[in-house]
């Protein structure tokens, strides 16, 4: 892109050696440099795995939700590396099962609210004018409000539930995204290459999904690892406030709800789930900063 | 400057209206009937037709939302369901709990930040600065609640230093006002290392230097007064979540807030109490919101000049 006064020759030598490092490739490689951010990749795909395995390791039925009162409330053991609850469960085990609800829930909220928070953007973006203004306005009166207290609200309307709590957080976050795409969109809609597509009457849809958005998933990549964490935190939140995810169904902020009411004599109830959740958001907002510092040479 | 804020202040009308709107049909629309809820099992429904006459419960959404904001404008927000008494009542004796906490942590965060944030930056790459950009991210990686947890077992339950719930006396405020900064206070010292290294690089900070102005009055008069802008903005953007972190905060140390209110009025149901804890959240956060933005001009004079 940059090439383009270079004499025809060397032009073509560029785009040849231009394309032997893809965008993806160059991005990665620059990120391997970064040693936090590689540390926040592997800690995270280690989660991602815990999560998926967590059935091989540690049983749902038998180990994670049935109670068994002759161990409840034990300090961390070699039977129990990470203690037993008040109805006598495994910590670990619940943590690691915590660790699928968490991630499952905090990637679907993000998912939804990218895919709808990313069209209005992108339409708000791209077609501009009282379509551009109506979008935005509605967005900011949601912005208009803390973004914990918009889910807390949903969630009372709704009622309490795993899937209330999906819907609250998604809709939610649905401004940002569409804060974000709009930007970046903005920043790629009047380049020639649009024109050029406009001009061999390709339709606006597919203009803006083949040429638009691929050319601005930077602040899209970056922005979606960092709202994971920020969800990761809202799911414990809302959770912790008995408004979330409920129990017996292990969740890290559920964990530190009711292991918060034997803090004085078992404070590894509020201890352990607690740095579960450190470590993944710390791993994402490693893997995030890792990201924009990689996808935006401007800021090396 | 005035016109300015005149302007902003009416803009902040359809967005309060907006705001209240949706919240009112999201809380409205939801499942279960008030009056029932009230009067419990045994009503009659003559009783039951009575309250929801009385109530105004019989008349369409938009009405009652046009009752709402009447009343919102005379300082009403209703009747709680829970308690049967005025909601305004009850959040208005709650919310200097909630103000004072808010402003404490707020105190607490831009105090610890900015001198992080400066001395990390003039000591970039030592170890210093690895340090305190280390705790930086770990307090931006915590959850607000767990850190007040952890800070409530150990200086309250095993020090015994600061009382574990209540809003008795000042030493109250250290924890709560702590876990609550301490969220903030990382994001801002982050921005505020970065702009302040930003702005170290700039030629005039090159001519203060060569002219012989001393080093802490370079970082202090040229460089920091130049670099707070983006640390303005952080401090702005972070009103929002240091209100939702006052409702965990708040049930934490059972505080005696609005944010602790709403999740007790999100428990029983109380629609009108949640939705006037909800209003007064909103109002607060667009006030402060245009506040931050008033501060740019004190700051700057460049943005105060476009004001005008």
């Amino acid at each position: 892109m940059q090439n383009t006064t270079a004499p025809a020759a060397s032009r073509s030598e560029a785009v040849k050696k231009y394309k032997k490092t893809s965008q993806f490739g160059e991005t990665m490689k620059r990120m391997s440099r970064n040693k936090a951010a590689v540390l926040g990749l592997i800690i995270l795909v280690l989660l991602v795995l815990m999560s998926v395995f967590a059935d091989f390791i540690y049983d749902y039925d038998t180990v994670v939700v049935k109670q068994n009162m002759a161990e409840r409330l034990q300090w961390p053991s070699a039977a129990h590396p990470l203690g037993t609850d008040e109805f006598g469960r495994d910590l670990l085990a619940r943590i690691v099962h915590g660790s699928r609800t968490s991630l499952l829930l905090s990637f679907a909220a993000v998912a939804v609210s990218l895919a709808t928070g990313g069209f209005l953007g992108a339409i708000a973006g791209y077609y501009g004018k009282w379509l551009d203004n109506l979008i935005m306005r509605l967005m900011d009166i949601i912005l208009a409000m803390p973004m914990t207290l918009f889910a807390m609200v949903i969630v009372a309307a709704l009622g309490p539930s795993t899937i209330n709590l999906v819907i609250a957080l998604s809709i939610s976050q649905i401004p940002t995204f569409a804060r974000v795409v709009r930007g970046a969109v903005l920043t790629v809609k009047d380049s020639e290459y649009i024109e050029a597509a406009r001009a061999i009457g390709q339709k606006d849809l597919s203009i803006i999904a083949s040429h638009v958005l691929p050319n601005c998933m930077a602040p899209i990549i970056v922005q979606t690892t960092l709202r994971i964490a920020a969800t990761i935190t809202s799911t414990a939140s809302l959770s912790f406030l008995g408004l979330g995810v409920t129990p017996p169904t292990p969740e890290w902020g559920g964990l530190l709800s009711s292991g918060r009411t034997f803090i004085r004599d078992s404070s590894y109830l509020t201890l352990f789930p607690g740095i579960a959740i450190m470590i993944t958001i710390l791993s994402l907002n490693l893997l995030g900063d890792g990201l924009r510092d990689a996808l935006d040479p401007r800021l090396r | 400057m005035i016109k300015y804020v005149v302007k902003r202040l009416i803009a902040l009308i359809p967005v309060i209206i907006g705001v209240t709107m949706l919240v009112f049909f999201i809380l409205k629309s939801a499942p279960g009937d008030p009056v029932r809820l009230i009067l419990g099992e045994q009503a009659t429904p003559e009783q039951i037709a009575a309250l929801t006459e009385q109530m105004g419960l019989d008349q369409p959404l938009l009405a009652q939302y046009a009752k709402y904001m009447v009343g919102l404008l005379q300082g009403d927000l209703g009747i709680a369901y829970s308690t049967r008494r005025p909601v305004a009542d009850e959040v208005f004796s709650r919310f200097p709990y909630t103000l004072k906490l808010s402003l404490v942590a707020t105190v607490v965060s831009i105090a610890l930040a900015i001198p992080l944030g400066i001395i990390a930056a003039v000591k970039q790459n030592t170890v210093i600065d690895n340090v305190s950009m280390f705790v930086a991210l770990i307090g931006i990686s915590m959850p607000m609640f767990w850190l007040a947890l952890l800070l409530m077992l150990l200086f309250s339950l095993k020090l015994g230093w600061f009382p574990v719930s209540g809003a008795a006396s000042w030493s109250s405020y250290v924890l709560p006002a702590f876990a609550l900064g301490f969220m903030n206070m990382a994001s801002t010292a982050r921005t505020t290392r970065s702009s302040m290294l930003e702005t170290i690089r700039q030629d005039y900070i090159r001519t203060a230097r060569s002219k012989g102005v001393s080093n802490s009055v370079v970082i202090r008069k040229h460089a920091f007064k130049n670099a707070l802008i983006p640390t303005i903005t952080v401090c702005g953007l972070q009103i929002g979540s240091l209100l939702g972190g006052s409702v965990l905060c708040e049930t934490v140390f059972a505080w005696p807030g609005i944010g602790r209110l709403m999740v007790q009025a999100i428990s029983a149901r109380d629609v009108p109490m949640v939705l006037g804890c909800t209003v007064i959240f909103t109002i607060c956060f667009s006030i402060v919101n245009l506040l931050v933005d008033l501060l740019y001009g004190f700051v700057d004079p460049r943005i105060k000049s476009m004001y005008s």
